[in-house]
C-alpha cells in the first residue's frame, strides 16, 4: 500500500487497521446525527407531521363535513383519503430527505464549514455522503409511517389501507427514502444557504403538486401530455409505488415500472449528489 | 535517525480558472518525528494550500505528499488516521456541546464508547475546558474555541498535527495560552506543522522554519541558522519630513563599509546594516537635516531575514 520501503521506519499505527475502521467511522457519524436529531425530536415531529396532519384534517375531515360539499372533495369521492394516503407518505419522505440532508449540508458547507471535521474522518468521501443519505432515509421512513395512523384516525370516511405484499411495502419505502436522500444531497451540495429558501418554491412545490400526490397517475389519462411529462418527476414513482404497496385497490402503475424507475432516479441523483459533494469538499 | 513523518516532494498546485494562479511552485519539505516545524510566509505565499494538500483536502497539480509513509492522494482515508488538523477558521460542530465535539470526533476514528469518553474527559482536563464541557461552541471565546479545536484535532492521537495560522484573531493572552498548548504537544511526541505570518511565533515555537513566498521555499533551517546564514542584520527605518534630494545621503550611506544597503521608502529611508554600533549617531545626525521625525530599529530576527530574502514585509 505505501511505498515507504527501507527509507522510513513507519511509526506504529494507532488507529485500527482494515475495513473495520470504516464501519466504525460510519457508525460514529450516524451516532452523531442521531444525537443531534434526538435533541431536536419535537422539531422533527412537527416538521414531518404538520403538513400531512393539516392536509388530512382539511381535505378529508373539514370539507366533507361542510354543507353542500366542496367540489374538490366531492369530486374525489369518499375514496379521496385513500387516494392521498400514499401521496402524503411520499411527500413526507421527500420533505424529510430535503430537511435532513439539504438544509444542514447547505449551511455546513457554507459559512461555518462545520462539515470539515467529519470529512476528515478515516472514511472515503463517498461513504461520508452515503451516511448522510442513509440517515435521512431513516427519517423519511419514520415520517412516512407517521402518516398511516393519522390517515386512520382523522378522515371522516375511513381510509382503506390494504397491504397484501409487505415485501413490496418495505422495498418501496426503502427505495423512495434513499431517492429522497439523494435528492437532498444534490440540493445541499449545490445550493448556497442564501438560496435554499428558493429551492422550496422552484423545486419542492412543483414536484409535489405534479407528483401524483393528490391524484393518481391513471387519473391523468384525460390530460395525456401531462401524464407523459410527469414521468420525469421522481415523486410520481414514490406516490404510485406506495399506492401499489399500501392501497392496491386504487388504480396505480405496475410494480415492474415503479421499481426500476425508483432505482434509476436513486442512482442518477446519488451520483450527481456525490459529485457535488466531492466538489465542495475537494479543491 | 528519526523517522520522517511528512515528506513533500516537488509539490505544485496551479489554479486554472479565469486567472492562472500558481499557489505552490515546487515545494520540497521533510518533517522528522517529534519536531515542530514552522511554515513562515506572507498571506498568499502558498502556506494554506500546502497544508490543504497534505491534509487530503486539495488535490495537487503534481508532486507527492506522504504522511507516515502513506501517499495522501492515493490513500486519503487511510492517511487521515495519522492527520490532525486545526484549520484557520472555527469549524467546531455547532450542534454538539464541547464534550460531544471531542467524544464524537473519537467515535469517527473508531474509538469505543468507553475509550471515547475517557479520552474526551482527559482532553477536557488537559486543555482546561472541563468547566465548559456542557456549553455549545457558539458560547466560547475565540481563545477557548481555538483550544478546543486543538484538543479535538489530537483526540485520535494523530502522528502529525497541522495548525493553519493558529493565532489568527486571538488576543495576546490567548495566543500565549495557545503557544503553551502547542509546547505541551512536544512532550507527547506529536509532530507539528504550523503556518504563521507572525515572526515571534515561528521563532519561539519552531525547531525548524521554512520561509516561503510565491509558492517556493526560500530558506530552511533552525531559526538560529537562518539568522546567521542570512546575516543577522539590523534594520533602521527613518521617517523624514523632506523626501527630496535624498540621493547624496543615500550615496554616502551606501559607500560606508558598515552599511549593507540604504534605500528610499515612502516615508523616508531604510538602512540595513550588520550592527548599529557607531552607525546610529551618524545616521541621526545625517537625517536631522531632512527633518527626522521617527526612527525604528528592528533587531536581527526572522523578520529581517524575511525582508532581506523577499524585499517585503511579512504583513503586507
Amino acid at each position: 500500500m505505501s511505498n515507504s520501503g527501507e527509507k522510513i521506519s513507519r511509526p506504529p499505527i494507532r488507529a485500527q487497521a482494515g475495513s473495520g475502521i470504516y464501519i466504525k467511522a460510519f457508525f460514529g457519524l450516524y451516532l452523531r446525527d442521531l444525537r443531534v436529531l434526538m435533541r431536536e425530536f419535537v422539531t422533527f415531529l412537527l416538521r414531518v407531521g404538520m403538513q400531512p396532519l393539516l392536509f388530512l384534517f382539511v381535505f378529508t375531515y373539514v370539507l366533507p363535513h361542510m354543507a353542500g360539499g366542496n367540489p374538490m372533495a366531492a369530486g374525489s369521492g369518499p375514496g379521496f383519503g385513500t387516494v392521498i394516503l400514499p401521496g402524503l407518505m411520499a411527500v413526507a419522505i421527500m420533505f424529510s430527505g430535503i430537511a435532513a440532508v439539504a438544509l444542514p449540508l447547505s449551511s455546513e458547507f457554507g459559512i461555518t464549514r462545520e462539515i470539515d471535521d467529519r470529512v476528515m474522518c478515516p472514511l472515503p468521501l463517498w461513504a461520508v455522503a452515503l451516511e448522510k443519505v442513509c440517515f435521512s432515509a431513516m427519517q423519511s421512513m419514520a415520517g412516512a409511517l407517521l402518516v398511516i395512523p393519522m390517515a386512520y384516525y382523522i378522515p371522516a370516511v375511513p381510509v382503506r389501507a390494504d397491504v397484501h405484499n409487505w415485501f413490496l411495502v418495505a422495498l418501496v419505502l426503502v427505495l423512495a427514502s434513499l431517492l429522497a436522500g439523494s435528492l437532498g444531497l444534490v440540493i445541499g451540495s449545490s445550493v448556497s444557504p442564501k438560496q435554499i429558501g428558493l429551492v422550496f418554491s422552484i423545486i419542492v412545490v412543483p414536484i409535489t403538486f405534479l407528483g401524483c400526490v393528490y391524484y393518481t397517475w391513471a387519473g391523468l389519462g384525460r390530460i395525456r401530455w401531462l401524464q407523459i411529462v410527469v414521468l420525469l418527476n421522481p415523486i410520481v414513482y414514490m406516490s404510485e409505488g406506495l399506492r401499489a404497496a399500501v392501497t392496491p385497490s386504487i388504480p396505480h402503475m405496475p410494480w415492474w415500472a415503479i421499481i426500476p424507475a425508483l432505482l434509476l432516479f436513486t442512482v442518477v441523483l446519488g451520483k450527481l449528489g456525490l459529485r457535488g459533494f466531492r466538489k465542495r469538499v475537494l479543491t | 535517525m528519526k523517522p520522517l513523518i511528512v515528506e513533500i516532494e516537488a509539490l505544485t498546485k496551479i489554479y486554472q480558472s479565469k486567472l492562472r494562479v500558481v499557489a505552490v511552485d515546487g515545494i520540497d519539505l521533510e518533517l522528522k518525528q517529534g519536531e515542530i516545524f514552522g511554515l513562515l510566509g506572507p498571506n498568499g505565499a502558498g502556506k494554506t494550500t500546502t497544508i490543504s494538500i497534505a491534509t487530503t483536502r486539495t488535490l495537487p497539480t503534481s508532486g507527492t505528499v506522504r504522511v507516515a509513509g502513506i501517499d495522501v492522494v492515493k490513500h486519503p482515508a487511510h492517511a487521515r488516521r495519522h492527520i490532525g488538523v486545526v484549520p484557520q477558521f472555527n469549524t467546531l460542530d455547532r450542534s454538539l456541546t464541547v464534550y460531544e465535539n471531542l467524544y464524537f470526533h473519537c467515535r469517527y476514528f473508531g474509538f469505543s464508547h468507553l475509550n471515547a469518553r475517557s479520552r474526551s474527559m482527559q482532553l477536557l482536563d488537559q486543555f482546561l475546558l472541563a468547566e465548559r464541557k456542557g456549553v455549545y461552541p457558539g458560547q466560547l471565546s475565540g481563545g477557548l474555541a481555538q483550544r478546543l479545536q486543538i484538543a479535538r484535532a489530537i483526540a485520535h492521537r494523530p502522528t502529525v498535527l497541522f495548525l493553519d495560522e493558529p493565532s489568527a484573531g486571538l488576543d495576546p493572552q490567548s495566543r500565549l495560552a495557545m503557544w503553551s498548548a502547542v509546547e505541551g504537544l512536544r512532550k507527547e511526541g506529536i509532530t507539528v506543522l504550523l503556518t504563521t505570518h507572525y515572526m515571534e511565533e515561528a521563532d519561539s515555537l519552531s525547531d525548524r522554519v521554512a520561509i516561503i513566498d510565491h509558492g517556493r521555499v526560500l530558506a530552511l533551517g533552525t531559526p538560529e541558522k537562518l539568522k546567521t546564514t542570512f546575516g543577522a542584520q539590523t534594520l533602521f527605518d527613518l521617517k523624514l519630513k523632506t523626501h527630496e534630494a535624498l540621493e547624496p545621503l543615500l550615496a554616502t550611506l551606501n559607500a560606508r563599509p558598515d552599511v549593507t544597503s540604504a534605500e528610499a521608502t515612502a516615508d523616508g529611508l531604510r538602512v540595513i546594516a550588520p550592527t548599529s554600533d557607531g552607525l546610529l549617531p551618524d545616521l541621526v545626525q545625517a537625517a536631522t537635516g531632512f527633518g527626522l521625525r521617527d526612527l525604528a530599529i528592528t533587531e536581527p530576527s526572522l523578520e529581517t531575514v524575511f525582508i532581506q530574502l523577499t524585499g517585503r514585509d511579512l504583513r503586507e
